[in-house]
Parts: C-alpha cells; structure tokens; sequence
C-alpha cells in the first residue's frame, strides 16, 4: 500500500556564520495511514527539526537543501507558503510542547476554534460551532458550551494542551505531528494526553509523529520507533523491537542507562561522552567516538541503514557482521 | 541513629497581596481589606537519616521547592521547626547561619542561573572554598579544586573556562563540584537532572551515588522523575498540595502504594513496552493553594472520598510497613 508520507534523503541545512549545520542527514522514513512513529534521540539530534520540515516550518537561516517529501502524490517540500499553508490547514497538524504556540492569548477559545474551521470548511456560524462542541467532547473537556467563552489563561496547562489537541482534530487530518507534548506537563497529565492521542489515533484512523526524548512515553504509543542520532536514523523498527532487543549500540545505550534497567545494579549504565557538534562531526560513524564496540571501519566509513532481523532497519558495521 | 534533618510541622506562606492599595476591596459598601495567601507549604514533618537519600515527589506545584528552600534557610518558615543534628536552624541571623552554609548545600536544575556566567570555573569553585577554609593558603586552595574537577569528571585544564563553553551536563558537575568542594554532609538537590539527556542523566546520578558512598553523604533530593526517584530512593515522602499523604521506605511505597494519590501518582508513570490508558484516572484540576481545600486537601479528586474527607483533615498514621500514610480511607479500612 501506499505510504500515507514518504520522506527520502531529506537534508536541512542551517547557514550559520560558524558554518553550515547540517541537522538532517539524508534521512528517509515513510508512514503508512493511521500508523504511528515514535522520533527519540538525545537533545540536538535533531528531532524537532525534522518534524517541523515535514510542514515545512523552519525558517531562517534553516533551509531543507536535499530530498523531497511525498504527500498525496506530491513533492511538498517544495510548496510555496500558500500550498503549504493549505497542507497545514487541512492534512497535516502539529502539537507543540507548548501550547501558547497554537493559542491566541488575547481570543477565547471559541473565536479561535470558529475561525480555523470557517477559514478551511464552508460551514455555517452554527454548524462551527457543533463542531468546536463535538471535538472539545473528544478531548473530555467538561463543559465544553461553557469553555468556548473563556481565554487561555483561564485553562490549565494539561487542558491547554488538550485544547490544541482539539483544534488540531477541527480539520480532521490525516497525520499529527507532536513534538514532546507532555515534556511539561506532570506524569499524571501527561498520561492523560497520551492516552487520549492513542485512543483519537485509533478511532479516526489518524497518523501520528510522535517526537519525544522519553523512550518509555514512546513505547506506549507507537508502532514504530527511529532513533535519530546526530541529524542520522540511525535504527528504525517495530517498536518491541527496538524497546525488547535494540540493535545500535546507541539505542542499546539509551535503553540500558534507564533505572528500569539497571538490573539490581546501584550505578546506572552510562554512555560515556556526548553527542558530537554538528559542526565538527567525527569522521567515519557518527557515534564512533563513543562507541565500546566500534571496528576499524567504523572510523573510515559512513554505515547505511541495513535490513536487520525483526523488521528493523540499523546504520551499524557491527550489526552488519551479526556479530554482535 | 539521629536525624541529620528534622523537618517539625512547617508552613511556609507566601502574602501575594501586593501594596495596601491592592489589597482595598468595596464589599457590600464597604470597604475591606483582602489579603492573598498561596499556602504552599502545609504542616510538613519528616526527619532525615544520615547517609540516606529522601526524596519528593509531587505535581508541579505542589510545594517541593519550597520545602527545599525553606530547610536551607532561604525562606523563614511560617510555623514551625527546623533542626541540624538537633540544633534549631529556622530562627538563625545569616551569621550565626554561617557555619550550617557548609555542611547543607544546595544543586538546582538550572546550572546556568546558578552558575555566576562572569566568573570562571576556578573562581566558582575558588570563592567557596576560600570563605569556608580562611586558613588555607592558595596552593592548597588550587588543589582542592583541581582535585574536586577531576572528581565529577571536568578536566581542571578547563578551568579557565566560563560555564557558557560548557554543555549542560557538565554544567551540573560544576554546579555539583561547587557545592563538593565545602565537604557537606547533606545535600539538597532540587531536580538536579531534569534538563539532561538520559545519558547525561546517568552520569550525574552516577556521580552523585558516588560522592554519596565516598563521603557518607545525606541527600534530598526532589525529581518528578518517578523511575529515577525509585532507584536512588532510600525513602520518599509524596506531597500534594503542600501536604505531606505518604512517607516510607522507597520499595514499600512503589510496591505498595496506600494513600489514593500515590496510587494514581505510580499508576500514571509511563512503562517501557507497557500501552498508555492504564493509568488511574483523577476527576477534576489540582486545586490552588490560595484557596486550600477543607478536610483532606485531596478529597475533591479522590476516589474514596468520604463524608469525612471533607471537613477533617486526617492525622498521619503508621503503618505496619513503616508507611505513614494520612488518609481516612486508609485509617478506616476502607483502602
Ligand atoms: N534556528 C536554528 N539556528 C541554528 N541552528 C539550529 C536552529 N534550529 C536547530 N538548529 C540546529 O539543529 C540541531 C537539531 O536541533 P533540534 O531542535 O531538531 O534538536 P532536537 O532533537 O529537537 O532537540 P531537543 O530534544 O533539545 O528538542 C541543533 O543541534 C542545532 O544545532
Ligand atoms: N516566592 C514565591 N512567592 C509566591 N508564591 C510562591 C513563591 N514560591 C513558590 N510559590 C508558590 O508556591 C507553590 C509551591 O511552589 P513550589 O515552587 O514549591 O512547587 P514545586 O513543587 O517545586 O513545583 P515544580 O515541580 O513546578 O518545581 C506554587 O503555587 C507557587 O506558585
Ligand atoms: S482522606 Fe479521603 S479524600 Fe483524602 S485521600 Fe483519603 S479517602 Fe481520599
Ligand atoms: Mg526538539
Ligand atoms: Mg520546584
């Protein structure tokens, strides 16, 4: 089946006067319909970059300057603003890890709703306003006739954050892109967000990017998971897989420095030195530098993403071999 | 064994009110004075055993730093006591406090607001060590610190550097080597890991379960990161709305959650390989602490809320686990 997005070989690039930051590598994934795609990875790897160049949102001095995103048949990464405004409006939404991004501080919630919905369906004042009722019931806001007439402020940040999850629903779009959506919000109310992103996912069929650095959030959600590491994918797999046995000694990494795996063990396994700057990548395997298992080859070659067992995909000579 | 810390009914209040001005209301005809509370801090008790780790945990909010900041002297409680080895801290002028900045110190999650950015890491770590140790001559002042570097793990050769040229992990070590560098004997730590990486975050635990271990240090230690909070956890004191519901041994608490709370609090923790949806769900907002709810501050979000629950607040109670849970619920056999 066709893929509902097909990202491939997309690079972006920031012009800096430092340099040039590349902080998508040549990465290409694809998403079928109603599935969804965990994007973990340290900070800076990444991650929000690529989701917001799916919709084209970076800005300057960022620039994609490689590959092409296909939606519906097309390349959009080459939209014009207006094209890609209409994408936005009615295909694609994103969810913010803060929520005042989406929301006008100074308009109720209502005149906010009203006017996505009128901008992009031809309905009436009423019929927006069932609408506006019918996806703030989605997202269990308790009276929602009463909280069409309030402000922002005037909602807790995890129902702000639901708000936004009800606004992006107005148009009924295809795919959702979330970049850490619970990063601030309590455990409580982030297992409320996520429950319910899982739950509308489900019901209307809707695809989900889900980006988060928090492997166990990810794992609750997902289908799918790529680890980004220094703008690269570099494992991407069903997520029991990824989670039950990783294969890039980066994941592994990942997953064994968490307390859950510390295995009795006091000291947390730590991966030892940091993600490398963009602007001074080490030669060979991005993560060479602090790999423990690491070949030769490794500090010579760039590793490409290689079927590996289980439905996974791994940028690693050593997976490679099967010696690992 | 004697508490290092003991922490005897504390309030902390903060008047929000503004001028006299603001405070002026026309109410009926008549004109009144209205104040502002925010009671953040509610009748917290808890001792600290020496070499132990005690954390908080509990919803953004709901009074942990200021608990923190009000042991290390930074507030002046409302009620209430504080005592170091048995001697009062709450009521001490900043000289007689002088001796206790030594032994208590402090990490806070933001290594970059509390790291002066003009100074360089030697002189960061210089300026402590020189005020607490007078007597100390400068080559051993240097020393100390070279030697505090190498332990968290930052090579002295940067210490000519300001903490702006370092990443946020490293940082946090500097942060954690300043607070090393005086030889405390306890350590607040208010969501020291919060802004790092996993990986980065393993490290600083690491290192702060080693300095733990080598130097007997005492901790509390406050993260909403309810997996790390079990792992390094000797005991862990759950609070909601500046009230403290349940206080006890870390593996008992997590294996066996009493206080209704707790339970919706652990049940909401994300699991690896687990699926979102299971968790408990808690009906309602998480009241203000202007506007402090009667009896128990949980009872309008609780599920076994009782007539009770509303007008009494409940007495903290032990356990046979050594828990001490303050819920009617749990007192009457209901939970
Ligand atoms: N506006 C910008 N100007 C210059 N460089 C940028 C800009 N935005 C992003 N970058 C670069 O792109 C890299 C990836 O950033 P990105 O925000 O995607 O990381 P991330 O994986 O989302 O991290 P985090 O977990 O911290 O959100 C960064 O290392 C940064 O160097
Ligand atoms: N200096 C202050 N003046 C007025 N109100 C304050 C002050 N400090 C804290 N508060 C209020 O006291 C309450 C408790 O705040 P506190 O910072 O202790 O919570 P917390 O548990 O540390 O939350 P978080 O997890 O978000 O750090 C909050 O309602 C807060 O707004
Ligand atoms: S005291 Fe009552 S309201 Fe409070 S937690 Fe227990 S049962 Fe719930
Ligand atoms: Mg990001
Ligand atoms: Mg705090």
């Amino acid at each position: 089946m066709e893929p509902l997005i097909d990202i491939k070989n997309l690079r972006v690039d920031f012009a800096l006067r430092s340099g040039t930051v590349r902080a998508v590598r040549d990465v290409s994934l694809s998403i079928g319909r109603g599935e969804r795609l965990g994007i973990v990875g340290e900070s800076g790897a990444g991650k929000s970059v690529l989701g917001f160049s799916i919709i084209n949102l970076i800005s300057k001095p960022g620039r994609i300057t490689g590959g092409e995103i296909i939606f519906g048949g097309e390349d959009i990464s080459r939209y014009s603003y207006e094209k890609m405004r209409h994408i936005r409006g009615n295909h694609i939404s994103m969810i913010f890890q803060d929520p005042m991004m989406t929301l006008n501080p100074v308009l109720t919630i209502g005149t906010q709703m009203k006017e996505t919905i009128l901008a992009h369906m031809d309905v009436s004042d009423e019929e927006a306003e069932a609408i506006c009722l019918d996806k703030l019931k989605k997202v269990y806001i308790p009276s929602p006739e009463k909280r069409l007439k309030q402000y922002p402020h005037e909602f807790s940040g995890g129902m702000r954050q639901r708000i936004v999850i009800a606004i992006s629903l107005l148009t009924n779009p295809k795919l959702i892109i979330a970049d850490e959506p619970t990063t601030a919000l309590d455990v409580t109310i982030q297992a409320e967000i996520m429950s319910l992103l899982l739950e509308l996912c489900e019901n209307e069929n809707m695809g989900l990017i889900l980006i988060t650095h928090d492997l166990a959030v990810v794992s609750e959600v997902t289908q799918r998971i790529a680890v980004l590491y220094a703008g690269k994918v570099v494992e991407i797999g069903p997520t029991d897989r990824i989670i039950g046995s990783p294969q890039h000694p980066y994941t592994r990494g990942l997953l064994r420095a968490l307390p859950q795996m510390a295995e009795g063990k006091r000291r947390l396994n730590q991966i030892p030195g940091m993600m490398p700057s963009l602007l001074n990548m080490p030669k060979g395997c991005p993560f060479q530098p602090r790999c423990e298992v690491r070949l030769d080859r490794c500090l010579r070659e760039i590793p490409v993403l290689t079927k590996a067992e289980g439905g996974a995909q791994v940028a690693c000579f050593r997976c490679q071999g099967g010696d690992q | 064994m004697t508490a290092i810390l003991d922490i005897k009914n504390i309030d902390k209040h903060f008047d929000i009110s503004g001028t006299i001005l603001d405070q002026l209301r026309l109410d009926g005809g008549r004109i009144t004075r209205k104040r502002t509370v925010v009671k953040a801090v509610n009748g917290v008790t808890l001792s600290v055993m020496p070499g132990e780790t005690l954390s908080v945990v509990g919803e953004s909010g709901c009074g942990k730093s200021t608990l923190a900041r009000t042991v290390m002297g930074l507030y002046r409680p409302n009620r209430g006591e504080i005592l170091y080895k048995g001697e009062r801290i709450d009521n001490l002028s900043s000289s007689q406090m002088l001796p206790y900045r030594t032994k208590m110190q402090m990490v806070f999650q933001d290594p970059y607001a509390s790291l002066n950015p003009r100074m360089t890491v030697r002189q960061i770590l210089e300026e402590p060590v020189r005020l607490h140790n007078p007597s100390l001559n400068r080559d051993e002042v240097h020393d100390k610190v070279a030697e505090v570097m190498r332990r968290v793990g930052v090579d002295p050769v940067w210490s000519t550097n300001y903490p702006h040229e370092f990443s946020g992990g490293q940082r946090q070590r500097i942060s954690i080597a300043r607070a090393l560098v005086v030889d405390p004997e306890f350590i607040v730590a208010d969501e020291p890991i919060a802004a790092l990486d996993v990986s980065i975050q393993a490290q600083i635990l690491n290192l702060l379960m080693d300095a733990q271990e080598e130097r007997g240090l005492t901790y509390l230690f406050i993260s909403h990161d309810l997996s790390v909070v079990e792992h390094i956890s000797s005991r862990v004191c759950v609070m909601y709305l500046g009230c403290v519901c349940e206080l006890g041994p870390a593996a008992e608490l997590f294996a066996n959650p009493r206080h209704p709370y707790t339970q919706a609090l652990l049940s909401a923790i994300p699991r690896l390989g687990g699926k979102a949806g299971g968790h408990t769900r808690l009906s309602g907002d998480v009241p203000t602490p202007i506007n402090l709810p009667s009896g128990c501050v949980f009872h309008g979000r609780c599920p076994h809320a009782g007539k009770r629950c509303m007008t009494e607040a409940p007495a903290p109670r032990t356990m046979q686990s050594g828990v001490v849970v303050a819920c009617h619920a749990v007192a009457e056999g209901r939970i």
